[in-house]
C-alpha cells in the first residue's frame, strides 16, 4: 500500500513539470521497503567509513588555523577542486535519480541532466575569479565587502543558512531512504549513523577532511559508472543505436523514450526552471566556498573547467546506465526470469518497469548487480552512501561557516573573537546542525524530498545570487539596496513556494494552489535585482556615497585579485 | 595600496584587460545562455522534431541535441580558461609589475 503511494507520488511529481532538483530527488523518495541484508554491500560500506574516517584523521592533525578549517589551507590545487566540485554536486540523487528517471521515461532524464550542468559556464564567466579574489572563508565576505557588515553578513548569513537547511534536509531523508533500501537498516538508524558520521568528518577534519573524502568519493563514482556504462555499450557492440533500438523494444513506452515527455510543458515553467538551475548553482553556499580552497583566480577558473568537464562526462554515463537499466532489467536473463522485478510479465506481454524492486530508483544499483555481480554491486552501494555522506558534510561545513565567521566572529564579537574563538563556534554549530538535521530527517520521512531541494535552488537563485552578482558588477549599489533586495528576493521566494501547486495542494492538502507555478525563479529573481537597483538609487546619503567610493578599490581587487586573500604574491 | 591603486587605474594595460575580458565573458555567457534556452525552447515547443528519428534508426534528434549543450557547456569553459590563463592573467601581471 505505501508503495503504491509513494509510487503515485513520483508519477505526480513527474507529470507536474516541477523543478529538476525535485525529480532529482523525487527518485530518492519510491517505493521504500527494508531489504534483505546485503553482505558484500555491507563489508565495502565499512572499508569506505574506515577509510574516510582515516583521511578525517589525518586531515584533522593537519588542521591548525581558521583557513585549514573553512578553506583547507587554500592549498588545494585546481584540479582537486574541479574534482571536489563535481564531487559536490555527482550527489547520489543525481546518480540515482537522472539512471531513474531514463529508465522510467528515457529521453526526459537528458533534458535534467543539462539542467544541472549549465550553470557552471556562467559561474566560471561571471563569479568565480572575482569571488576568488575578494573572498576570505564565506560568500558573504564578498557580498559584504564594501558595506556594513552587520546587516549584510545576517541577511547573508540567513541566505546561507535558509539554503543549507532545506538542501540538507533533502539529503537526510533521501539518505536515509537509500540507506533502508541498500543496508536493510530501519530509516531511524541510517538517518542517525548519517548524522553521527558527518558531524564526525567536519567537526574533526573542516575542510581539508570535506575536500578529500569529496575527491576520493569522485574518483570512485566516476570509476564504477564508467564500468557500468562500458559493460552496457559492450554488449551492443558500442552501437547506441543497438542499445536504443532494444530498449524500445522492451519498454511498453516503446519509441516514446526517444522523446520529450511532458515534463516540461509551458514556456513560463521551462524558463523558470531555467534560472532557478542556472543561477541557484552560482547561490549555493557550500559551492561556492570551494572557491576559497585554492590558491588563486587562475586555479579557481582551472577548477570550474575541471568540475564542468567531470560533471558533464558523469551526466551522459548515467544516461547510457539509465538505458542499461532498460534494456538489462526489463528483459529476461538467460533462464528466461526476471531477477530485478518483483512479478515476471504475463506471457507475450512487456515488462512494467514500475515492477522494478525497491523503485525505479534502484535502476543504477540493479544495473551495476546485472553487470558486475555481488561485490560490484556492493561497491556502488557503498559509493552511494559516501556520496551523501560527503555532500552532507560539505552543506553542513557551509552552514557552520555562516553562523562562525558571519554572524559570531563579525556580528556579534564584531571581529574581536580569536580564530580560536571561532573554530569552535564553528564546531557546536557542526553537532548543532547535524543533531538538527537528524530529528528533521526522521521528522520529514515522508515529506516531499523533491519539494525540499528545489526550494534550496530557488532561494539560492533569489536571495543569494542577486545580492552576489550585484555587489561584484555594479558600483552604484548600497547596504540598504542590497540588503532589502536580498531579503525581498528571500522572503518572496520562500512564500510563492509555499503558496505554489506542491505546498499548497499536494503537502497541505488545500483544494487549489494560490500561485500557479512550482518554480517561482521567473518572478523572484527580477524581483530581487529590482529592489537592489530601485532602493540603491534612491539611497542618497553619506554611507550610501562612501560605498560608491569604495567601489573603486573593489573593482582593481576584482579584476587583478591586488592583496587577495592567500594570492601568491605577484 | 593607495597610490598603487591609483598607479592600476591609470595604466592603460588595465583598461584593456578589463574590456577585453568583459566582453569575452559577457559573449561566452550569451552564448551558454542562447543554447540552453534554446534546448528548453524546443522542449517545449519543438517536441515533435526533438522526436524525429535521425533517418531510418531509432535514435532521433534529440540526442545529438542534448549532447551538444552537454558539449558545447564543456567546450566554452575551456576556450575561457584558456584565454583567461595565458592572455589575460599576462596582461594582469605585466599590470601588476608596473604598479610596484
Amino acid at each position: 500500500m505505501r508503495s503504491l503511494v509513494n509510487r503515485v507520488g513520483v508519477a505526480a511529481v513527474a507529470a507536474g513539470a516541477l523543478i529538476p532538483a525535485s525529480v532529482h530527488a523525487a527518485a530518492v523518495e519510491g517505493a521504500v521497503q527494508k531489504q534483505a541484508t546485503n553482505l558484500s554491500a555491507i563489508v565495502m560500506f565499512l572499508i569506505f567509513v574506515l577509510a574516510t574516517l582515516g583521511i578525517t584523521y589525518w586531515a584533522a592533525r593537519r588542521t591548525k588555523s581558521a583557513k585549514d578549517f573553512y578553506a583547507a589551507g587554500g592549498g588545494i590545487t585546481g584540479f582537486q577542486n574541479g574534482l571536489a566540485i563535481a564531487g559536490d554536486y555527482m550527489s547520489a540523487a543525481s546518480f540515482l535519480g537522472i539512471a531513474g528517471l531514463v529508465y522510467t521515461s528515457g529521453f526526459d532524464g537528458l533534458i535534467f541532466s543539462v539542467g544541472w550542468l549549465v550553470g557552471w559556464p556562467i559561474i566560471l564567466f561571471l563569479v568565480a575569479e572575482r569571488l576568488r579574489n575578494l573572498g576570505k572563508y564565506t560568500f558573504a565576505d564578498v557580498a559584504s565587502y564594501r558595506f556594513q557588515q552587520t546587516p549584510m553578513r545576517t541577511m547573508a548569513a540567513c541566505g546561507s543558512l535558509a539554503t543549507v537547511t532545506f538542501y540538507l534536509i533533502a539529503q537526510m531523508v533521501g539518505a536515509g531512504k537509500l540507506i533502508q533500501l541498500l543496508f536493510g537498516l530501519d530509516y531511524m538508524w541510517a538517518v542517525v549513523i548519517v548524522g553521527v558520521l558527518m558531524i564526525a568528518y567536519v567537526t574533526f577534519g573542516g575542510m581539508l577532511a570535506t575536500t578529500w573524502v569529496q575527491i576520493i568519493k569522485a574518483v570512485l563514482l566516476l570509476s564504477g559508472a564508467s564500468f557500468m556504462a562500458f559493460a552496457v555499450l559492450a554488449k551492443f557492440g558500442f552501437s547506441p543505436e543497438a542499445m536504443f533500438a532494444t530498449a524500445t523494444q522492451v519498454h511498453p513506452k516503446a519509441t516514446a523514450i526517444m522523446a520529450p515527455g511532458a515534463l516540461i510543458s509551458d514556456p513560463v515553467s521551462a524558463i523558470s526552471l531555467g534560472m532557478a538551475l542556472m543561477f541557484g548553482t552560482a547561490g549555493l553556499p557550500h559551492i561556492l566556498m570551494r572557491f576559497f580552497t585554492v590558491s588563486d583566480a587562475k586555479e579557481a577558473r582551472k577548477s570550474v573547467f575541471y568540475a564542468t568537464g567531470f560533471i558533464g562526462y558523469f551526466y551522459i554515463l548515467t544516461f547510457i546506465i539509465g538505458f542499461g537499466a532498460i534494456v538489462l532489467l526489463l528483459a529476461p536473463d538467460a533462464t528466461g526470469a526476471y531477477p530485478f522485478l518483483t512479478a515476471a510479465p504475463a506471457a507475450g506481454a512487456l515488462a512494467n518497469p514500475a515492477t522494478i524492486i525497491g523503485g525505479s530508483n534502484m535502476a543504477a544499483i540493479h544495473t551495476a548487480h546485472a553487470v558486475g555481480g555481488d561485490l560490484f554491486f556492493g561497491f556502488i552501494s557503498a559509493v552511494a552512501f559516501a556520496t551523501i555522506l560527503a555532500v552532507v558534510a560539505g552543506l553542513t561545513l557551509a552552514g557552520a561557516s555562516a553562523v562562525s565567521h558571519d554572524l559570531y566572529a563579525s556580528v556579534i564579537a564584531r571581529g574581536r573573537a580569536s580564530e580560536h574563538d571561532e573554530i569552535r563556534v564553528s564546531k557546536i554549530t557542526t553537532v548543532v546542525i547535524g543533531i538538527v538535521s537528524i530529528f528533521l530527517g526522521i521528522a520529514f520521512e515522508n515529506q516531499n524530498v523533491a519539494f525540499m531541494v528545489g526550494l534550496a535552488f530557488v532561494i539560492a537563485a533569489s536571495a543569494n545570487f542577486p545580492v552576489l552578482l550585484m555587489s561584484m558588477f555594479w558600483g552604484r549599489m548600497t547596504t540598504r539596496g542590497a540588503v532589502l533586495g536580498g531579503w525581498i528576493g528571500l522572503v518572496s521566494s520562500v512564500s510563492l513556494l509555499i503558496m505554489g501547486p506542491t505546498v499548497w495542494k499536494s503537502v497541505l492538502g488545500n483544494p487549489a494552489a494560490l500561485f500557479p507555478y512550482d518554480n517561482p525563479g521567473i518572478f523572484t529573481i527580477p524581483l530581487s535585482f529590482l529592489a537592489i537597483w530601485f532602493f540603491s538609487i534612491t539611497d542618497n546619503s553619506k554611507a550610501a556615497q562612501d560605498e560608491r567610493e569604495a567601489y573603486k578599490a573593489q573593482y582593481i581587487r576584482s579584476q587583478t585579485g591586488l592583496g587577495a586573500e592567500g594570492a601568491s604574491a605577484h | 595600496m593607495k597610490e598603487n591603486a591609483q598607479r592600476i587605474l591609470a595604466n592603460p594595460k588595465f583598461q584593456e584587460l578589463v574590456q577585453k575580458r568583459s566582453a569575452f565573458a559577457w559573449t561566452l555567457s550569451i552564448a551558454m545562455l542562447v543554447i540552453y534556452f534554446g534546448f528548453i525552447l524546443l522542449v517545449a515547443f519543438g517536441k515533435g522534431f526533438l522526436g524525429t528519428p535521425i533517418g531510418s534508426g531509432v535514435t532521433t534528434w534529440g540526442i545529438p541535441v542534448g549532447l551538444f549543450t552537454i558539449i558545447s557547456a564543456f567546450i566554452l569553459t575551456g576556450i575561457y580558461v584558456h584565454r583567461a590563463n595565458g592572455e589575460f592573467d599576462e596582461l594582469n601581471r605585466q599590470i601588476m609589475e608596473e604598479s610596484k
